[in-house]
């Protein structure tokens, strides 16, 4: 009997929804607090890809870009988005560990919502997306990384690469709880997501692609991501009408649109899979 | 009140060629312990993942405090509480932090939460590690925070997966009070354990549980006066005679009995007729020429039961076995029978 009355002192379906949702974000939160080092460690590989392209590669990607393009402000939005992508592995990672600790059991075994520990875990990724993405702009700062356009277009051009991160860890949330454990999620994770980001647009223009990639390298996703905070960031500047090396980058609006969708459908595809995968028993 | 807290009827579960589950009916009476009892992959573990909704069965139908397993889960996880086999707890988090994190999505107010937490720290003697985080307790100490988690909803009924496995003696002892200080508070329990002394000490009612099916269901003392009258342990001197031993009495007594070749313990029930059955093991055995380090006539353990039904002591490996078809098939059997001496002396060098 006390069931029935329990049932019914519970706050609404969706304030408990809700609920469960900030208990769990805030358990995943804590745990970033109390192991800053993993927020350092995984800055640091982005930061040395910075190091890498703009010191080692940048010489000789300045010789084919037009001169008023610096390499940095090319660069820096593909890094932008590849950083968010990579640092949403964490959420996969920290479901497989959670799985295999039999802390999802438990979870699964309690009255609560069946979409809060992943939308917890990745509401508290994203924060650590956004934090990278800023410690990111400071490296980006000091090497030299200048905007062309306003602060407003800069903002969108931010909420795009943390949405990115977003759409991942949504993604990287369902290889965690199909794969199990912290080792397949890594290397699944890495082998998908590596030909994503590096058959794109995020360190090289699309025409210098062999010409049977291009297709792939033009609809890619990481592509059209990469190309929109491209143009938010230099504007006029990465247009077919600066070098025929970006003759393929398509108009703003064209970019936001396919932004959007590309981003929705990650969401969407990704969520649904994640938490039917959760559900299942 | 009187309806079962727990009802259980045909209930299956196969995982691919592997059947977990062949068909099992249990009853818990509420404020009462049911121990399940068997050896690693009977089933036990999969039993429990149905009853608290994390699996669907295949076949057959449970309740759990009136509600069913499947239709009704949602409102079944409010009035159930489980503590798995690895104590699932948050290491980054501190023995409070878990407890009010698990209150919270009972949907236990933030206050309440905190306040139920403080007492079952209090309770299982936590409340100086209550500011630490998990990660630096010890094996007991998080097995009493895991157990103290499924508390937080205050649970009608309370399902505890090998509550002690891994466990020093000592932390053992320590988990049987708490256990039985909860049942005592009203609470009903399904244990499973591949302990028979855990099973003896905890369970009003135990279900002796093997290749997925029940072979035995009583209280401690039906299951062993099913084994009938007494127990003729013997433990011979030189270990590598305990064969010939075994020829010379097992056929002593009734029927059944065993022989452990590692230890050189033998076990024959002997029902009524300890003594003269003791008198004549004893000569024959002389006649051989067998020495004999130990002698006794005995109460039968849950052990002698185990045995006696499945012809395989209760701990040791089963895994892998689930599988098999529990026929009666004689010498399907003994194959299995002897698969699992082997396993147990594989185990044991």
């Amino acid at each position: 009997m006390s069931a029935i009355t329990e049932t019914l002192r519970e706050p609404g379906r969706l304030a408990a929804t809700v609920s469960d949702w900030w208990v769990l974000t805030k358990r995943n939160l804590v745990t970033y607090l109390r192991k800053p080092d993993l927020l350092v460690f995984s800055t640091i590989q982005p930061v040395m890809f910075v190091l890498l392209f703009v010191y080692v590669f940048g010489g000789a990607f300045e010789l084919i870009l037009p001169p008023s393009v610096p390499y940095v402000d090319f660069l820096m939005p593909g890094i932008f988005v590849q950083t968010a992508i990579f640092a949403a592995t964490q959420t996969g990672v920290g479901l497989a560990d959670d799985l295999q600790k039999g802390l999802i059991d438990r979870f699964r075994s309690l009255p609560m919502a069946r979409s809060a520990v992943l939308a917890g875990r990745t509401a508290a990724d994203t924060v650590s997306v956004f934090i990278q993405t800023i410690l990111m702009l400071i490296v980006a700062y000091l090497v030299g990384y200048r905007l062309h356009e306003g602060g407003f277009e800069a903002l969108l051009a931010f909420i795009i690469v943390v949405a990115v991160g977003y759409a991942f860890t949504w993604v990287s949330a369902f290889a965690g709880l199909s794969l199990k454990t912290i080792e397949a999620v890594q290397a699944a994770l890495f082998t998908i997501v590596f030909p994503f980001v590096f058959v794109s647009t995020a360190f090289v223009p699309l025409a210098t692609f062999p010409s049977w990639l291009q297709p792939f390298a033009e609809y890619n996703p990481v592509t059209i991501w990469v190309d929109t905070v491209r143009v938010l960031t230099l504007g006029d500047l990465y247009s077919p009408a600066t070098s025929p090396l970006f003759a393929d980058v398509k108009s703003l609006g064209t970019l936001m649109w396919l932004s959007t969708l590309w981003f929705a459908g990650f969401l969407a595809f990704f969520s649904f899979l994640g938490v039917r995968w959760y559900r299942r028993t | 009140m009187s309806d079962p807290a727990i009802v259980v009827e045909g209930l299956a579960k196969r995982y691919g060629k592997v059947e977990a589950l062949a068909g099992i009916d249990l009853g818990v009476p509420p404020a009462t312990v049911l121990g399940l009892l068997g050896p690693n992959g009977a089933g036990k573990t999969t039993a429990i993942r149905i009853l608290t909704t994390l699996l669907h069965p295949d076949a057959g139908r449970a309740t759990v405090a009136g509600f069913d397993v499947v239709s009704q889960a949602e409102e079944l996880r409010h009035v159930i509480g489980l503590a798995g086999q690895n104590a699932a707890v948050d290491e980054n988090l501190t023995g409070l932090e878990n407890l009010e994190m698990v209150g919270r999505l009972y949907h236990v107010p933030a206050a309440e939460a905190r306040r139920r937490g403080e007492e079952l720290l209090e309770r299982f003697e936590l409340t100086d590690a209550a500011h630490r985080t998990a990660k630096t307790y010890s094996g007991g100490m998080r097995r009493r925070l895991d157990l103290g988690a499924s508390l937080v909803g205050r649970p009608q009924v309370l399902f505890l997966d090998e509550p002690t496995t891994g466990l020093d003696p000592r932390s053992r002892l320590e988990m049987w009070d708490i256990i039985r200080e909860l049942v005592k508070e009203g609470t009903t329990l399904l244990l499973t354990t591949q302990y028979l002394e855990e099973a003896d000490h905890l369970a009003d009612k135990i279900a002796v549980i093997d290749l997925g099916r029940v072979i035995a269901e009583g209280t401690s003392d039906q299951l062993k006066a099913r084994v009938g009258g007494e127990v003729l342990a013997l433990r011979v001197a030189e270990r590598d005679r305990a064969p010939d031993a075994a020829g010379a009495v097992l056929g002593l007594g009734p029927g059944g009995g065993n022989v452990d070749n590692n230890t050189g313990e033998i076990n024959v029930p002997v029902g009524t007729d300890g003594t003269a059955i003791l008198t004549e093991a004893v000569r024959r055995l002389d006649a051989e020429g067998i020495k004999l380090a130990d002698v006794s006539l005995r109460r039968p353990t849950l052990d002698d039961v185990f045995l006696g039904l499945t012809g395989h002591a209760a701990e040791g490996g089963g895994d892998g076995d689930a599988g098999d078809e529990a026929s009666g098939d004689g010498d399907r059997k003994s194959k299995r029978k002897r698969k699992r001496e082997q396993e147990r002396v594989r185990e044991r060098t």
